[in-house]
């Protein structure tokens, strides 16, 4: 009796963490004012990260929160600082883009009726591999948190990878952003400069620029 | 630095926490959410609240770019070190077991903490780096 009025009120929740979600998304996209645009994403993101945890996935709930609704809402209200706060007008009609968003969301769609219902004991992703890795972490890891010993362990070289992703990325914002600006320095006529513009402690470049 | 003397003493305030929060998340992972990834987040949230209350040249200070730019090195480093080390141990690349090979779930451990040390590592000193770099360029 408890059992099934806990998981109507777990439905409830999710119906209106999901209804938000979508009143979240239209409002983001109807507004041309950017700040309060951005502050909305990182709304959607905590919603997202609610719906998440309520799926049993704490450890991804984690990761949404933090760098969906902290870090991207950073980083993107530091680039509208640096670009406008101000969406363009629309110049084409929204007609075409339209139907195309709303044939792709239909395939979509029309492709989750394939996919085996949520929780599925039968489904390909809790069968394969067996025996699964939470029934194997117990024994041969002894760590109560099979999503570490999945990563860390079992899929230690996708982890690794990831790493290198992560590492690849920051590399190539520092090249692309710093190597800007002391090319500008170069251009500026500081040609011996150059080395100190690449520093990181950056007062080569900036006091370059301003004279 | 901004005036506002509220956001600079809740700022003080909460900083440590937030710190402390991420280390508990990194050297917790085995056991509850959380691991490298979501940790390196965390701890550079931080360092970001500090720089929009205190400023960037401050975080600079403690948060020098050269020392993160080689941590953000070091983090790969340490995980795939933490591979050839289990190798010359005499097991698979990443084969923590080889650690401590008449126990292999305590190099399993061990190896997990090694690890996502390292991932954790990189994550915080990208995410510092990228954020300063963003940050630094409306003033050049």
């Amino acid at each position: 009796m408890t059992s099934d009025l806990v998981s109507l009120e777990v439905e409830l929740v999710t119906v209106l963490i999901l209804t938000l979600l979508a009143g979240t998304a239209i409002a983001v996209v109807r507004m041309r004012s950017l700040l309060p645009a951005v502050m909305l994403m990182g709304i959607y993101s905590f919603l997202g990260a609610s719906w998440m945890l309520l799926l049993d996935a704490p450890d991804v709930a984690f990761t949404e929160a933090a760098v969906g609704a902290g870090i991207s809402t950073v980083l993107i209200l530091a680039t509208l600082a640096l670009t406008t706060s101000r969406a363009k007008a629309r110049e084409r009609s929204p007609i075409l883009p339209l139907i195309v968003v709303t044939l792709t969301g239909a395939a979509l769609i029309y492709g989750t009726i394939d996919m085996p219902a949520f929780g599925d004991p039968g489904s390909p992703a809790n069968t394969y591999p067996e025996p699964s890795y939470v029934e194997r972490t117990e024994h041969d890891i002894h760590v109560p948190n099979v999503v570490t010993a999945v990563l860390g362990s079992y899929r230690g070289y996708d982890t690794l990878g990831e790493t290198v992703v992560i590492f690849t990325a920051g590399i190539g914002v520092l090249v692309l952003l710093r190597g800007r600006r002391s090319r500008e320095a170069l251009r500026h006529g500081s040609g011996g400069d150059s080395a100190s513009g690449s520093q990181p402690d950056e007062d080569g470049g900036s006091t370059e620029d301003r004279a | 630095m901004t005036r506002a003397t509220i956001l600079r003493v809740m700022a003080k305030t909460l900083i440590p926490f937030i710190l402390l929060f991420a280390l508990y998340v990194q050297f917790h992972g085995d056991y509850g959410p959380g691991g490298g990834f979501q940790a390196g987040v965390i701890f550079a949230a931080g360092f970001v609240l500090y720089a929009l209350i205190f400023g960037l040249s401050a975080t600079r200070r403690i948060a020098q770019p050269r020392v993160i730019e080689i941590l953000i090195a070091v983090g790969v480093l340490i995980f795939a070190g933490a591979g050839v080390a289990t190798m010359l141990l005499g097991g698979a690349f990443l084969e923590y077991g080889a650690f401590t090979p008449s126990h292999p779930e305590h190099g399993q451990h061990w190896g997990l903490l090694v690890v996502e040390f390292g991932v954790g590592v990189t994550v915080a000193s990208v995410m510092i780096a990228v954020f300063a770099t963003f940050a630094g360029r409306g003033r050049a």
